[in-house]
Formats: structure tokens, sequence, C-alpha cells
């Protein structure tokens, strides 16, 4: 078995091997679907993927992309991607160049016999409650994707009613250098 | 001056110096068939969108021009999808323009409504829905600059009708700055560093083999790769889809390579220690099986589409870029390999040993197809322009048709789409009327777009069709012979059924038949003599012919099996 290193930030919810494409695209109507269809046409692996509009203009989106290198080839999904008339720019970023940061959302059922340790869980992982009835409540994480698999697991007691993940947004450690196609407005 | 959507589409397809639409009128596209009245573009009426299609690509591929087409929403547009998918694979540039159902009812399942934007996204280069009359022109423009810069590829506008029927300023985008493209950017500098390592490799190789696909032709680089070859002495191998990039009888032209390629091409590919690929993508057609092609070869991949590079075969040294800019840049740095002849003795063995060759056919007939090829190209004036469908009939065309010179061999590569030939010998005689233009046809394919032959006639296109007539789908039939132990399933058409001659009188044109080689030549020079009409020729060819070379789907292509006549007992 070839088995790759293992690295920090690898987590039992990515892929043996993942890499990550932040990827800055015309916001226009059917772009993700252009995205979508190109990784299912070619065989590429999306492990999850995050958009919103950018930080730039109203004009752009920004997709992060979380790929599993192990059966993907990276070359060919940047070369492919790059294609896209619609793709203005791709960040390709190592995941140990990277500062990778995910939210969760969880309701949670409880009552009084559980409070107290739900409330120990969040607090050791620096959850906070955003949302309370008499019978559940709603809490929130943001941290990374290894913290998140934590608490997620952490929670595994309780009478989860719903728990939800973003996906990965991810920008490069400072003083990285970054691989980009280098183009579109910078 | 205020124009509808309608009008600044056709004066918007005018501005790009369009000269002929092909097309099919149809209800959600109406709009725009009005000011098509009044405008000096030539519209030729299709029987079938796909003809509309192939045409276009038969203009595009005869002239270097982008083609255009035009056809209705719904079953207009579906029926376009095959030549479109077929430009993709072939990078022919061509604007397809389709019409749509009104933007309030597009998404409510309207009458001959389809999400064709949706359906062609994976074989278009860029699509775009047009949602307002001030984008038309825009979008046009945008269009064709994507067509036909970069890697170029079919783009597909679609116009809903209410968009079409609306007004608009007139205006017209300057340049591509006014496109509001800003992830495209085709133009890509060269890395010096890459043209000295290729050079490098170059100097130091003593088997180098230029091996020069489609994307050579699409660079217009003809005249560089002929002084590059023919200052460094490599050979030359052309692929199908660049046959006439460099020409057929020239001394260091080896021929095709690959699945039906000429030995010594194929040969000489397996035994190089330095592939030169210029506008090639290693084609499983041209490789055979990937881990055993060219074992000893390092490898220069030119394309000006990055997502070539590396996608099948690892290179050595990778150059993102137009195919003419590197070899101008190589011949600039000089490169140059060693002393080449025993390279090229080894060569001139293998070419003297397995020729392409067939046997002689009885005086009493049926024909030897390769023979009819070979009079049909001995009777016909320089500059002959060809088309041919998909299978067996093409191979041949491909092996003994000597193409001279660039932009003459109309054909579809990649898609392998039969019935192609036809209605793409109609394209690029529209686009060359000077030129004769043969379609090489099989009786498969020919039955799959005949019908665009009333087009060819109604609006005065003179093709001529040689249908090479072995009352089977004959690639098929090869194979079911060689690797199904002759079980021939569903392969079998009837030489008779349709009459060809009588088809071919039904919808205008002349028809003509031969099944001896000396009714052979008088029809030829019958049908070269006639050039007011479309002439259809049924040649009745020997079914059991079948293509030599070959190399076996899967296998590697030291396998490659040579004509039966040229194999040794041992074998």
């Amino acid at each position: 078995m070839n088995t790759p290193e293992p690295f920090a930030g690898e987590t039992a919810h990515s892929p043996v091997r993942h890499h990550i494409l932040s990827v800055l695209v015309e916001n226009k109507s059917g772009v993700l679907a252009r995205i979508a269809g190109l990784f299912a046409r070619r065989g590429f692996n999306i492990y999850s993927l995050a958009v919103a509009p950018s930080e730039r203009h109203a004009r752009f989106s920004r997709i992060t992309i979380v790929v599993d290198a192990e059966s993907t080839p990276l070359e060919q999904v940047v070369g492919q991607l790059d294609k896209l008339v619609n793709v203005v720019d791709i960040w390709d970023i190592a995941p140990r160049d990277a500062v990778e940061r995910e939210l969760l959302l969880a309701t949670i059922a409880t009552d009084v016999s559980n409070r107290t340790s739900l409330l120990d869980i969040l607090g050791r992982a620096g959850a906070s409650i955003i949302d309370v009835d008499p019978g559940a409540v709603t809490v929130m994480l943001s941290g990374t994707p290894a913290s998140c698999d934590e608490f997620e697991r952490a929670l595994e007691d309780y009478s989860s009613v719903e728990l939800h993940r973003t996906g990965r947004l991810a920008v490069p450690r400072l003083g990285q250098e970054l691989t980009s196609t280098e183009r579109g407005l910078r | 001056m205020q124009l509808t959507g309608a009008q600044a589409l056709i004066k918007s397809l005018e501005q790009q110096g369009v000269d002929t639409v092909f097309g099919l009128p149809g209800g959600a596209i109406l709009p725009v068939y009005d000011p098509l009245l009044d405008s000096s573009i030539r519209h030729i009426l299709v029987r079938h969108e796909q003809g509309a299609g192939h045409m276009a690509e038969g203009y595009s591929l005869a002239t270097g021009r982008p083609g255009v087409a035009m056809v209705t929403s719904g079953p207009g547009s579906t029926n376009i999808v095959t030549p479109i998918a077929n430009a993709h694979m072939d990078s022919t540039p061509l604007v397809v323009i389709t019409g749509q159902v009104a933007t309030s009812s597009i998404g409510l399942d309207a009458f001959q409504e389809c999400d064709i934007t949706g359906i062609t996204m994976g074989v278009t280069k860029h699509n775009f829905l047009v949602r307002t009359a001030h984008e038309i022109p825009r979008a046009v423009a945008a269009a064709f600059h994507l067509a036909t810069t970069g890697r170029p590829g079919p783009v597909l506008i679609d116009l809903p009708k209410d968009v079409a029927q609306s007004t608009m300023e007139w205006w017209y985008p300057v340049g591509p700055e006014d496109y509001d493209l800003p992830g495209y950017h085709p133009l890509v500098d060269l890395d010096e560093a890459d043209v000295e390592r290729a050079v490098a490799l170059i100097a130091a190789a003593e088997r180098p083999v230029l091996y020069v696909g489609g994307g050579t032709l699409k660079s217009r680089a003809t005249a560089e790769l002929r002084a590059f070859a023919e200052r460094t002495r490599i050979p030359v191998v052309t692929t199908l889809m660049a046959r006439g990039a460099f020409p057929h009888s020239h001394e260091l032209n080896l021929g095709m390579p690959g699945m039906h390629g000429v030995y010594a091409a194929v040969t000489a590919m397996q035994r190089s220690d330095l592939l030169i690929a210029l506008g090639a993508r290693f084609d499983d057609r041209v490789t055979g099986r990937t881990a055993a092609f060219a074992p000893g070869a390092r490898v220069i991949h030119v394309d000006i589409d990055r997502a070539e590079l590396g996608k099948i075969r690892q290179a050595d040294v990778a150059i993102q870029g137009d195919v003419g800019m590197v070899l101008r840049a190589l011949e600039t740095a000089g490169a140059n390999p060693p002393r080449l002849d025993t390279w090229w003795s080894e060569i001139r063995s293998w070419q003297a040993t397995y020729p392409l060759t067939y046997d002689d056919e009885p005086t009493e007939g049926p024909l030897r197809p390769q023979h009819v090829i070979e009079s049909l190209a001995a009777n016909a004036p320089a500059g002959t322009i060809v088309a041919s469908g998909v299978g067996q009939h093409q191979m041949w065309t491909a092996q003994f048709w000597p193409f001279e010179e660039p932009n003459s061999w109309v054909n579809s590569g990649g898609a392998g789409t039969m019935g192609f030939g036809v209605p793409a010998a109609i394209g690029a005689k529209v686009g060359r009327p000077d030129r004769t233009v043969w379609c090489i046809d099989g009786d498969g394919c020919f039955q799959m777009t005949a019908q665009e032959l009333v087009t060819a006639r109604s609006e005065g296109i003179p093709i001529k069709v040689a249908i090479l007539n072995n009352s089977y789908l004959g690639m098929v039939r090869q194979w079911q012979e060689m690797f199904y132990d002759e079980r021939y399933s569903e392969v079998y058409l009837s030489p008779d059924l349709p009459d060809y001659v009588k088809l071919a009188e039904a919808m205008g044109c002349v028809g003509l038949r031969a099944t001896t080689p000396k009714e052979m030549s008088d029809v030829i020079d019958e049908a070269n003599a006639i050039n007011d009409v479309p002439v259809v020729v049924d040649f009745r060819v020997d079914a059991s012919e079948k293509v030599f070379p070959m190399v076996p789907a899967g296998a590697s292509n030291d396998d490659i099996l040579v004509h039966p006549s040229q194999r040794k007992e041992t074998r």
C-alpha cells in the first residue's frame, strides 16, 4: 500500500489527500452548473464546495472546492477549470499552506438532565448558542475542519436533530507563495 | 439608431463579415428571419438542422473561417447538437444561433422549449443565453472571438423570441475589452526556458518524429512546419486531423499514424526517441494502448490548450503556445538534430517493405474501394477538396488521397460522426466555390444525411459524391469478421435499396453507377464533366475489403496488422 504521509489538519471528514482550489468566477447564472458539470464529465471528485459573492465586486463569486487529490489529477482539474470562460482566477492551495475554516450549525434536543454536560462540551469546543427553546438549542461552531469533526463526535451522545456544515473556506497562510493562474482583476 | 433585437443580430453578423448562414426557420427564431431578407448574408435553407451544423463545419474546415448556423428552439436546437459536439471534438470554430421561447416562458415547459444552453454546456467552448436586446452585439462579437481564438471551438447563442422582438439602441463593441470576458485570455507568452529545453532535446535526438496534429492547421502554421522539417530533416507524420498540413508527396512525410496508419509512420513513432507533438492530443486512435505507446520516446508537447499537456502522456517539455509561434521560436533558436542518416535508412526500409497496398480487382468487378479513391484523385484538379463520412471509406480516403495543401480534407475525427460527409461537402463548396469538392462516402453514411442533396441542388451547390457502396456498415462488419468470428450482426444494408441512382435523380442530381473498372473510369470522366448540378456516383465495391494496416483496439502499436499480402508466415 502506498499510503501518503498524513499531515496536520487532515480530518476524518476529508479525503486522505485533499487539495484546495479557490476559484474566482463571474457571478452569472449557470456558472455553478458549468463547474459541477465539468467535474462530473471528467470524473473528478469534489469533496466539498462553498460558494458566495466575492470580496472584490458583486460581479464575481468565490468558489472554494476541496478535491480528492488521490483520485483526481490536479493539473487536469486546474487546466480544465481554467478553460471555462467564466472562471477568472484559480488559487491552488496545498493544505499545509492554507488556513482553513468551516462553520457548523447543530440543533440539539435538550432537557434538564443533559443541559449541564452539553454546556460543558460547548464551552470546551468554543461553540456558542444562537437559538434556544424549551426543548432544544441551536449551537454554532466556527473552527478548523478538525475541530468541527471533534465537536461533531462529541455531539454523538445527544439526540442531534440537525447538523449542517458549510464545507471549508481557505486562504493561503501569510507569507506563503501562491500558485495562481495569475489572471483577471487582481 | 433603434433596431429590433432581430435586426441587431443580423447586423452584428454582418459586422463580423459573415457571408453565409446555414439554417432552418421555426417559431422562436422567426423574428430573425425577417431582417435576413434585407441582408447581404446568403442563407442556405437546409432540410434538417443537423445538415446546417455540418455544412457550417465543412465551410469552416475548407476556408479556415468560422461557420455560422441558425435554427429554432426545441427540436431545431437538439438536432444541431451532434454537429456542435463534432465541432467541439475537432476544435472547429462555429457560431450557432438558436431561437428560444420568450424569457417569460423559460422554465415553464412552453411549446418547443428546450434548455439548449444546459444541453450543450459540455460540448461547446462557451454558450450564452441573451436576456436583453442590448446584449446582442456583445454576445455575437464575443462568440466569434471565443470561437476563433485560443483553441477554436463551437459557441452557441440562445436568443429568446421576445428579446429578438424588443428594441435596442444600436452599438457595437470595438474590441475584446468590450466583450466582458474577464476570465478569457487566449494569448500566452512563450517561456524561453521551455524553448531552450526543447532545443536541447532535439539536439540530442537520434530518432525524432514530428507528430503533427490538427492544431497545426488551426494555427495556420503549415509554412513554419515545412521550413522546420526541411531544415532539420525530421520525419513527419500527419494525423487524420492534419492530413494536408504537410504535403503528402513530400519525401519527409511518412503519412498517417494510428489505428489505420501507414506502417512506417506507426513504427517510426514506436521506435522514436523524441516525439515532437504539434497541436496533437495523443488520441487513443493514434497511440493504441497508451502504456505501450512510443516507450522509448521523450516528448515535446506543444498545444495552445494547457489542459492537453500531460492529459494522456507526460511531456518532458510541455509548451503551452501557438504551434506557429513555437516553431518560429525553435527556428530562431536554431534547433538542429544530429545526423539522421541511420534513422532515415531504417524508415526507408519500412516504407519499402510495408507500403500501403491492396489486391488487384477482377475485370468484371466488384471494384476495390482503394482503386476508386486513387482513380478519383488521379482525375481531380489540383486543390480539390475532399469530404468524407466515418468508417472504412474515411480511412481509405485518408490513406490513399494525396492531400497536398491545408484545408483540403474535411472529415469528422474525434467524434466519428456518420453522415458528416454530404452536408460538410456542401458547406465546403459554399466556402470555396472555385474548388472541385468530392464527398467520398459510405453507403451507410450516405443514408443518414443524403436529403441535403436537395439543398445542394436547390441552392446551386454542385458537389460530387462518390458512394463506396459495399452494402454494409463496413467498419463494423470488418470488426465482426476479425474479432467476432465472422458473426455478422445488423450490418447488412443491401446494395440496391435504396437505388442510389434513382434517389440522386429524385433529388435533382445526376445519378451514375459503376461496377467494373472500365465503367469506373468512364463514370469518373462523366462526373468530372458535370459542373452545374450535384452528381452522385454509386461505386459497387468489394464488401470483403478491409482497412489495413490495423492496430486492434486496445492493442499495442507494435502489434500492427499489415495487409495480408505483406504478412510473413512467421507472424
